[in-house]
């Protein structure tokens, strides 16, 4: 049984303009010590899935189908307690943005030890060494002093390491980590992929890493994921996803990544827009994009099993398709 | 820093043969530095503490820099480590505290104040934040047009054809002409702003971080558009990015900025057949690429330091496995490692 088990979840928020089907039917499963990768543009529904899986979703979004199981555990519906219980224990997310996570009026040492405090009776001193071995870990120097500081005291690269430190202290068995290097220089990105990397490994963690960015979880992840219009279009290991893509919306979007030796040359783009959730074409989501679109594209496709790699379309690229985009 | 070395090296030739016409703009020891405002009480304490009266930032410390007609020249760099400040330099919004900048062959400090104008609208700036940098109270119509008609470049009359003419170049239906900027998507915002710098006819367009804000497959439809337009309109672009991939893509010549000074300037195969300075290899080691798989990340340790304070000598030299002593005193001034090809570094000396 894997560590996290995700089956046909279905998050939907109900608005004044109607239903948007923000997370559509997503599921996929994820072992202790793997990174998946969940790679998606603006309003795919990554982050949506990673919140639902999080139980942090608000009205007038509500999580209205499907399972999430952590253990063997479901997750959907338990009550609040329960489920705050979970969080910061046994699953444990990162932002964008370190400034949403930290408390910017209290010492980053209260916060940490306050994670750990509120899942375990230990002794404060303990909370505290533990909270100080978690900011070495991360690379932050000096951290003894360091635990007396206020986030704003950190730089940018520096309060998201507090954050994973964070994340990582009571050694949850899931992490879900919502594009934490973008707004951060290329250097301290690759320092921090780094660290997550090998602290998801020794310490056993399932990851979940949501990025708009392909090249970004090339790098990282084991498997991955892309998602469009809160549907998984494919999922796959890194190799097989990104050297051969079955559907022509992952194909696209390794095609239009500059770069990569083609100096000059036009990138070759997917045309249109991302549609709006209210307003998407009946069948496959992408159609009114995608080159390969027949008649049978009207209707949904399902999802095509493969060995280790799976996908939604009705018309997929060849073997050989990886090679010419 | 030591007087700057001249720069000898131009471009390399896009045809073999070819005579190199002069720069469209040079830089010559350029120099912008940002004082911070202090109060009464800050300039009190500071006087009963001995220290100095203000410090300052030194955003561009001593920048040399050509740009030949039709060139496209990526700037990379981290955060706080001046490009944009050159950038905006270059397009005319910000003075330079000392240093030059020549106009084709021009001094501008030298130019009456009608040829200042002039050259200054012959150099467009497109900025990052598609939504931060057009006015929401104006229609395209208006923030295109505004500056031809200020400018008077084009007949009053005209104006509109200008303008729907401009829209069809860079790819936006002429029909939204009276829309607002909140009805269109990042993509086309950013195609907004990019008509409206080529609204007076630049021949330099200055493109600061212009693709970061959007989607990717958005992305790649913008960046197309630069090179068409590059083409159509022979122009010369400064595309400024801290996406690797990006500026490997679009550029003829890269230079990269650390701390307020350009450590490395190379065309593009030669940089990426081989960095010389040791911070441009990990910069380009270190970039995210589809066809880089389970990396073991070996990323440099430290973070960038604070410009208000940067370390003496090579400003590279607290992060870099290789400083010596002389790193820690002395700065390394840009020399020419191969032909084109100019790199600051003491390692170099052998």
């Amino acid at each position: 049984m894997a560590t996290l088990e995700v089956r046909d979840l279905q998050t939907h928020f109900f608005t004044r303009e109607g239903v948007l089907r923000a997370v559509d039917g997503v599921s996929f499963s994820l072992d202790r010590g793997r990174i998946l990768g969940m790679v998606g543009e603006s309003g795919s529904g990554k982050s949506v899935t990673g919140f639902s899986i999080m139980g942090l979703i608000d009205p007038p979004g509500r999580i209205v189908g499907g399972s999430v199981r952590l253990d063997g555990r479901e997750l959907t519906g338990l009550p609040k307690p329960e489920l705050r219980r979970l969080r910061g224990a046994k699953v444990a997310m990162i932002f964008q943005d370190p400034m949403m996570t930290l408390n910017p009026v209290l010492r980053v040492g209260v916060q940490m030890t306050e994670a750990i405090l509120a899942h375990e009776a230990v002794p404060m001193a303990d909370a505290r060494a533990r909270a100080r071995d978690a900011l070495a870990l991360v690379g932050i120097p000096s951290p003894e002093e360091r635990l007396d500081a206020y986030p704003h005291q950190f730089s940018g690269g520096m309060r998201q390491r507090v954050a994973i430190a964070t994340a990582f202290l009571n050694r949850p068995d899931l992490i879900i980590a919502d594009e934490p290097t973008t707004a951060l220089d290329v250097t301290i990105q690759g320092q921090i992929l780094f660290e997550t990397q090998r602290m998801c490994r020794e310490f056993g963690a399932a990851m979940i890493w949501i990025s708009h960015d392909l090249s970004v979880v090339a790098g990282l992840a084991d498997e991955i994921c892309v998602m469009y219009a809160g549907r998984i279009v494919e999922r796959g290991g890194v190799d097989a996803l990104i050297d051969a893509p079955r559907h022509p919306y992952t194909a696209g979007l390794i095609a239009s990544a500059p770069g990569r030796g083609r100096r000059g040359q036009r990138l070759r783009q997917i045309p249109g827009m991302i549609p709006s959730l209210l307003d998407l074409p009946a069948g496959c989501a992408f159609r009114n994009r995608c080159a390969e679109a027949g008649p049978e594209c009207a209707e949904a496709p399902g999802e095509t099993a493969e060995r280790g790699r799976a996908y939604r379309c009705r018309r997929p690229l060849g073997q050989d398709a990886g090679a010419v985009a | 820093m030591s007087a700057p070395a001249p720069k000898t090296a131009p471009k390399p030739a896009p045809e073999p043969g070819a005579i190199h016409p002069a720069p469209i703009m040079e830089l010559i020891d350029l120099r912008k530095t940002y004082a911070p405002k202090i109060d009464m009480v800050g300039r009190l304490s500071r006087r009963l503490r001995g220290k100095p009266a203000s410090e300052e930032v030194k955003a561009v410390d001593g920048v040399n820099l050509r740009i030949q007609p039709g060139e496209l020249v990526g700037l990379v760099g981290e955060s706080g480590c001046g490009k944009s400040t050159l950038g905006r330099v270059m397009a005319g919004i910000h003075e330079p505290t000392s240093g030059e900048v020549v106009w084709r062959g021009r001094n501008m400090r030298n130019m009456q104040p009608h040829e200042r104008r002039a050259a200054r609208r012959k150099a467009q700036m497109v900025f990052q934040d598609p939504f931060a940098s057009l006015n929401p109270r104006m229609t395209v119509r208006d923030l295109v047009g505004q500056a031809p008609r200020v400018h008077g470049t084009v007949p009053a009359a005209e104006i509109d054809d200008h303008v729907r003419g401009l829209m069809e170049t860079v790819g936006l239906p002429p029909a939204y002409a009276d829309r607002y900027p909140h009805q269109f998507s990042g993509g086309q915002r950013q195609r907004i702003g990019i008509a409206r710098a080529l609204a007076v006819n630049p021949e330099f367009v200055v493109c600061d971080e212009p693709v970061a804000a959007l989607d990717v497959s958005i992305q790649a439809q913008v960046i197309n558009l630069f090179m068409d337009l590059r083409e159509r309109l022979k122009l010369t672009y400064l595309f400024i990015s801290h996406d690797i991939g990006v500026i490997e893509h679009l550029s003829d010549r890269i230079v990269i900025m650390y701390l307020g000074r350009v450590i490395e300037s190379a065309p593009t195969e030669a940089l990426f057949a081989g960095a010389n300075h040791p911070y441009t290899v990990n910069l380009l080691e270190g970039a995210p690429r589809l066809d880089r798989r389970k990396v073991a990340y070996t990323p440099i340790s430290g973070e960038l330091p604070s410009p208000l304070n940067p370390p003496r000598g090579c400003h590279f030299h607290p992060r870099c496995p290789f400083a010596t002593a002389r790193c820690k005193a002395e700065a390394p001034a840009l020399r020419e490692v191969a032909p084109g090809h100019m790199s600051a570094c003491h390692l170099n000396d052998g």
